[in-house]
């Protein structure tokens, strides 16, 4: 190991995974087909296997008796580092947070972006000089392939479909670029981070932003204007959303700590 | 599948639709190289690339594959079960036919 990385860094990458993760479960038993069901549970546990490892990672960084379950379930809402996007509900904007109410476009649509920025985080990392996390990444970097195709795919279909479908993603797509700016907005983690990983993330931002600019068109959508307000999730600011999301994920775990089945 | 639990009011791929619309594909996999294709299932989906990725979420996510293959169900002719007194049955007492007075050379390996 040549230097050690901020364990910021790696609780950042554990809770992006983790918390969407845990969002898409939520389609366990409700999925469009049972075919979709089990692809969006294969998604959801392909993203907590990463945040196991990422994890384990950071506690063995933290020493003390932190594991990867007190760093999951014995933190609150202001020590997620996670991006903002990812706590959002599955239901389509202004809705309201019932979590019965989801729309499968927005499940989509946040899918995509994501995992479009995410094959380009994890094919750098894997290349870093950090051995653990190079390894991560290396395993991580074609589960995520997967997950963006599979979005893309649903991305086309659902755009280039019917008036309905098309008229629903590009909802989605416009509640939700928004929240994409803190792929690239700074942090005081991240920078350390990449003195180590060699990673700078504002250079990804326009091969995400082709990878994008080529789906929306084919799938026959328009891109919403950039700009407007830069969410917080990653500085440990969040939106009301994940504490509701935390509550649900944590509460058995603290009813019956170090239960084991 | 969500039918009798489905609380979504905004949902109009409801399971039953997607059974009606979309056709039933059969799938083939691989489980290793130089080995068959095995069917092993079907599912409903779209189009082919649809069932493909469909197939790889339902039936190989236990590491039970290597390759895939997709067929529309549709597209397979099937023996009748009525026909299987004349299809199957004269074979039933050609016990020549079976190759098992040879001996296989080592050299040759599975057959």
């Amino acid at each position: 190991m040549t230097s050690a990385l901020p364990t910021d860094y790696l609780l950042h990458l554990a809770d992006n995974a983790l918390v969407l993760g845990q969002r898409n479960a939520e389609w366990c038993g409700h999925g469009p087909a049972l075919e979709e069901d089990i692809a969006l549970s294969n998604n959801s546990l392909d993203l907590i296997g990463q945040a196991r490892l990422l994890y384990q990672a950071a506690a063995a960084q933290i020493g003390g008796g932190a594991s990867e379950d007190s760093l999951a379930y014995f933190r609150d809402v202001p020590d997620f580092k996670n991006y903002t996007l990812l706590e959002l509900p599955h239901n389509a904007p202004l809705a309201s947070t019932s979590a019965s109410d989801r729309d499968f476009a927005t499940t989509v649509v946040r899918n995509f972006l994501f995992s479009a920025w995410m094959v380009l985080v994890w094919d750098r990392l894997q290349q870093c000089e950090h051995p653990e996390l190079a390894a991560i990444a290396a395993k991580s970097v074609k589960e995520v392939r997967y997950h963006l195709r599979h979005s893309r795919d649903w991305l086309l279909r659902l755009g280039d479909g019917t008036t309905e479908s098309q008229a629903r993603v590009q909802a989605a797509v416009n509640h939700l670029m928004p929240y994409t700016q803190e792929f690239w907005s700074h942090s005081v983690y991240e920078t350390q981070a990449a003195q180590v990983t060699g990673l700078d993330t504002l250079s990804l931002r326009i091969d995400w932003d082709q990878i994008v600019a080529a789906a929306l068109s084919e799938a026959t959508l328009t891109r919403p204007a950039a700009g407007g307000f830069v969410t917080t999730g990653k500085q440990g600011l969040h939106s009301e959303h994940l504490g509701f999301l935390l509550a649900e994920m944590q509460s058995l775990t603290r009813a019956h700590p170090e239960a084991v089945w | 599948m969500s039918s009798n639990t489905s609380t979504s009011t905004n949902a109009t791929a409801t399971p039953s639709a997607a059974l009606k619309e979309w056709p039933l594909w059969e799938v083939f996999v691989r489980s290793k190289q130089g080995l068959e294709h095995k069917h092993c299932g079907s599912l409903h989906a779209s189009d082919a690339q649809h069932a493909l990725q469909m197939a790889r979420d339902v039936y190989t996510r236990r590491q039970e594959g290597v390759s895939i293959w997709v067929v529309q169900s549709a597209s397979i002719a099937a023996s009748q079960p009525d026909d299987k007194a004349e299809f199957f049955e004269p074979s039933g007492d050609k016990v020549y036919r079976h190759p098992t007075f040879y001996e296989i050379p080592d050299a040759v390996g599975h057959m």
